[in-house]
């Protein structure tokens, strides 16, 4: 069970008040793109065992889209962060640094 | 003209560790817009006459309040017969804002929860803490009970108005009964 809080709201909840939507910060390739782009796009995911990032909606709550860092085999939960990015905020990612040496996850580190 | 009616008709339960009781006809208008702007808090505390509630709050007074939904929305509560006016006097507050008001009382449904009980009966449903120290007067809060989503406030001390979708009505009255059926108390706020 994740226990996750909401940037937008701040309400802090269990992962049923929520739902997950899918990996986060996918650069979407549409019309224009290498038929490989759109592949990559649309149907290449990283499967972590470890540091992950995820979209994540608080559906059952305020209905707003957030972003959200966590450990696939521990289960904890780094932190969440602004829909409206591109990328984990510093601070975060020098926190799950200090917790897991080394990770890197796509282009992140 | 037709009969209007809430979706249970005010049915009620009142047999059990806490009484279960469907309001009956409530004014609710969704409010969407820009919290911070004067107009959108003034469209709102002017045809309540409460004040305008902290984020994760609600106030209310009697059939009168604002629930605070999310960051940009607000549920104005009034009386049902008094809708059409209300909106009509918050169009006239929005006129030069970029903001939603619509009217949503017939498509949510409204329950009341009440007894010394209520807090435990509430908290078999919710993933929510609704220990005496944590959820306390003033707040609201949005969530789920069992499968569907529900927004709960203490209108007052014991007494919880719970907001549904009005398709959820009979479930929602259903999952109350049960959780507040006689004999099951759980005695876990007690001191
Ligand atoms: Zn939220």
């Amino acid at each position: 069970m994740l226990i996750l809080t909401c940037p937008c709201c701040g309400v802090t909840g269990e992962e049923t008040e929520f739902h997950a939507g899918g990996e986060a910060h996918l650069k979407r390739f549409g019309p224009g793109s290498s038929e490989d782009q759109f592949e990559e796009y649309l149907f290449m995911r990283e499967n972590p065992k470890g540091v992950h990032f995820e979209r994540w909606r608080h559906v059952n709550g305020c209905g707003k889209w957030f972003h959200a860092a966590r450990n696939t085999v521990t289960l904890e939960v780094y932190g969440t962060y602004a829909a409206q990015t591109h990328e984990p905020p510093a601070d975060l990612r020098d926190k799950i640094t200090e917790k897991v040496p080394g990770w890197t996850w796509r282009e992140f580190q | 003209m037709s009969n209007i009616v809430s979706a249970l008709n005010n049915k009620a339960y009142a047999d059990g560790i806490a009484e279960v009781r469907e309001i009956g006809l409530q004014g609710m208008i969704t409010l969407r817009g820009d919290l911070a702007s004067s107009a959108v808090k003034s469209a709102a505390t002017s045809v309540t006459g409460v004040k305008m509630p902290a984020p994760g709050h609600a106030n209310s007074d009697g059939q009168h309040g604002i629930c605070w939904m999310s960051p940009d929305e607000l549920l104005v509560l009034c009386p049902y017969d008094a809708v059409a006016d209300t909106l009509e006097k918050m169009g006239k507050s929005l006129a030069k804002a970029h903001a939603l008001y619509v009217d949503v009382s017939d498509a949510r449904a409204v329950f009341e929860l009440s007894g010394p009980h209520a807090r435990e009966v509430l908290a078999k449903l919710v993933p929510v803490d609704l220990s005496p120290a944590a959820f306390t007067s003033g707040m609201f809060r949005r969530s789920r009970m069992a499968q569907i989503p529900a927004a709960f406030w203490l209108h007052a001390p014991d007494s919880f108005r719970i907001v549904t979708f009005r398709s959820n009505a009979q479930y929602a009255f259903d999952l109350l009964k049960v959780a507040a059926q006689p004999g099951s108390e759980v005695g876990y706020f007690k001191g």
